[in-house]
Order: structure tokens, then C-alpha cells, then sequence
């Protein structure tokens, strides 16, 4: 089985001198999974970049879980909406070039 | 070097007071931040500006001192030699050189250097660029090297990549600006036209030309894909038009190993020209028996 890296909540949470509790407050909305190993709680290292991105929305612009959570839902729709949009414009020139 | 009115990018009077300028920074900051606006330059851009114009406004030296000769610029060059006798700092000289940094050039003849040392850390700039690739070149996970900024960056590139798509790496972007981080670069893939094979997600689509016998009576007809020549059975009266499905001929699904779309092929029947007399007689006598 893969094992996936882990970093410690607590050692971010003292790097970018942020509260613990908004890292629960994010595990309870479901914007991050936070998982315990060896008394320790720690997120994968894949969720980092996404992690640093809602640290940001909340230090920088103020925003609150339920703001962060909109917000991340908003962004998610629009990522797949662009997406859609390239497929399209792949499929266009598809016929366009038949 | 262009004059930059920082009350005018932060929407604010001149007279704003502290509490305005605070809230005016953050309602266009939560507009244009770069993680609400991923890939928009433009944003990104604005997004930098508004930063610039909140360090100096929000800092009363810094808000004097640029009210005193942002305002009357002709005294700048005054303001410029007095600043040039002082200790020159070589770490923002490098810094002020860049032209693509996070500041404007306005803003590094007016702040020293030793003020920046306090400041905000600031990402480096992204960086965007394109790159076109063969349909060939994208069905194949393969290195290839860039040249971005003056900088050789050897990349792999994931067989399967589709037309339009970017691929993002951090940290190749512009360098960071007080300890900041660097930005990212952001390379579009363009996968030019095949005149002999169309793609559409991971299918592909060909021609092949068989003649009017093997349409009729069936037999069997070579063609090309794009990893080699396959052998195919043809039915007995094959009709012009008829597709056929190659499965697992197609395009390699992008980052899944192994995994690959469809090859559709459509058949097109070539007629015999130049019949011999024979030919012409035989043809006649087959329409007869309609």
C-alpha cells in the first residue's frame, strides 16, 4: 500500500502563526481532512497547497469558514466550467476541421 | 517613469482617512487576489498595484512623504538627488532593475530600500508562456526543454495533454520580493492539426480508402494509426461512410498509464476509372441483373 507524507498541524499552525482551531473549524466543513497518527494530527502533504490557499483567503482577505466555503465551492465551478469550455472549443474545431 | 496615483488605484479621495483607505484596499483586495482569480494576469497585476498603493497609504511617513512629491512631480528630481547622496543599497538595486517585479519603478524611486526590509513579503510575478507540440509529439510522455526569461527549464510533458490545456510549475515565475516566494509559470499546450487524423478527447478519427471489390465482396485492407500500420478484415458489402471502432487505438488518456481512447476509422470506396471494354460490358451486364 502507498503511504502518503504527512505534515504536522501543529508545526504549520506555528509557521504561519495561525489558530488551531481554524484548521478544526476547516476539517468540520469538510475543506480538509485532517487525520491522526501517533497522537499527532497531521494533513497529507497533497492537501498543503490547497491548506496555505484557505489560510490565505482567511488572513489576507478576512474571510470566514462559511465565506471560504463558498468561495471554494464558487472557484471548483468555475475550474470545471473552464474545462467544460476547452472541450468544447476542442470539439468545435473537431468539426469545424471535418 | 510614469507617475501612479495610489488614491486613484485604491478608489479613495485624497482626503481618505485610515479607517477608508483600510476598507477600500480590502473590498478590491477580496476582488482581485490572486487565489479568487487563478490564471488572470490581469488580476494578478491589479492585484499587485493595490498592494503597492495600500504600503505607502496606509503608512503615514510613507503617505507624507509621497503627498509631498507625488503630488508636484517636477520636484521628484530634487527628491531623487537628495536621495542619491545617501548610502546606496545594493540588494534593492537588483531588485529595482526588474522591470516585471511586484513594484512599480515609481514606487522604487520613491521608497528607499531600507524601508522595504520591514515590509510585507511579496510572491514573484507568474509567468505565461506557450508551447505547440505535434499530435505525434503530444501522444508520447517525452522532455522537452523552454526557454523562459532567459532560463533553460526541462520539463516532461505527460503523454495525452489536450489542446488549450496548462500546465502549471511552481516556483519558475518571477523570484519573490522580500523573501517572498517565487511565482509560478504557466505553460499552454497548443497541439497543432494532423491532416490525416482528428482528435476529439481521447478518440481518434481517420479515413481509409478501399477499393470498390473489397467493398463489395469483402477482404482486407491495411491503414495507418499513429503507432503503425494495422491489418483489418473488411465485410462483404462494406457501405461508403461505414465507421468502424478500433478499441484502445486512440489517444493515450492523459496521466493514466496504459489507458487510451478509440481509434474510429471511416471507410471511403474508391471507383475503378479507366474501364476496359471488358469492364464496361461486365458492369452493364451486373446492372441488368438489378
Amino acid at each position: 500500500m502507498e503511504t502518503e507524507q504527512m505534515i504536522s498541524v501543529s508545526e504549520f499552525c506555528m509557521y504561519h502563526n495561525i489558530e488551531l482551531s481554524f484548521i478544526y473549524s476547516l476539517n468540520e466543513s469538510g475543506l480538509i481532512d485532517i487525520t491522526h497518527v501517533e497522537e499527532k494530527i497531521v494533513v497529507p502533504i497533497s492537501q498543503l497547497k490547497h491548506l496555505e490557499k484557505l489560510m490565505r483567503l482567511n488572513a489576507e482577505l478576512d474571510i470566514n469558514i462559511e465565506g471560504i466555503e463558498t468561495i471554494t465551492y464558487l472557484l471548483q465551478r468555475i475550474s470545471d466550467m473552464q474545462q467544460h469550455i476547452l472541450q468544447l472549443n476542442n470539439k468545435l474545431a473537431f468539426y469545424e476541421n471535418v | 517613469m510614469e507617475f501612479i496615483d495610489y488614491y486613484k488605484i485604491l478608489e479613495i479621495d485624497k482626503s481618505a482617512t485610515e479607517a477608508d483607505i483600510k476598507k477600500s484596499y480590502r473590498k478590491l483586495a477580496r476582488k482581485l487576489h490572486p487565489d479568487l482569480n487563478p490564471n488572470d494576469k490581469e488580476a494578478h497585476k491589479k492585484f499587485q498595484a493595490i498592494n503597492e498603493a495600500n504600503e505607502v497609504l496606509s503608512d503615514a511617513e510613507k503617505r507624507k512623504k509621497y503627498d509631498l512629491y507625488g503630488k508636484d512631480w517636477q520636484h521628484a528630481d530634487q527628491f531623487e538627488q537628495q536621495r542619491q547622496q545617501r548610502p546606496s543599497n545594493e540588494g534593492r538595486q537588483q531588485f529595482s532593475d526588474n522591470d516585471e517585479g511586484d513594484f512599480s519603478s515609481f514606487f522604487e524611486s520613491m521608497f528607499g530600500g531600507g524601508e522595504r526590509g520591514k515590509q510585507t513579503k511579496y510572491r514573484g510575478q507568474d509567468y505565461n508562456t506557450e508551447l505547440t507540440l505535434s499530435l505525434i509529439d503530444a501522444m508520447e510522455t517525452h522532455q522537452q526543454t523552454l526557454t523562459v526569461n532567459g532560463k533553460n527549464i526541462r520539463i516532461t510533458i505527460p503523454a495525452g495533454i489536450e489542446n488549450g490545456q496548462v500546465i502549471k510549475l511552481k516556483g519558475y515565475g518571477a523570484p519573490g520580493a522580500n523573501g517572498g516566494p517565487a511565482g509560478d509559470l504557466y505553460i499552454t499546450f497548443n497541439i497543432s492539426i494532423n491532416p490525416d487524423f482528428k482528435r476529439l478527447g481521447n478518440d481518434l478519427y481517420t479515413k481509409a480508402t478501399i477499393d470498390l471489390y473489397t467493398a463489395l465482396l469483402g477482404g482486407e485492407t491495411t491503414i495507418e494509426t499513429l503507432k503503425g500500420k494495422v491489418k483489418l478484415k473488411v465485410s462483404p458489402e462494406t457501405q461508403y461512410g461505414t465507421k468502424i471502432r478500433l478499441k484502445g487505438k486512440g489517444f493515450p488518456v492523459y496521466k493514466k498509464e496504459g489507458e487510451a481512447g478509440d481509434l474510429y476509422v471511416t471507410y471511403e470506396i474508391k471507383l475503378p476509372i479507366n474501364l476496359t471494354e471488358q469492364q464496361k460490358i461486365l458492369f452493364t451486364e451486373l446492372s441488368t441483373l438489378n
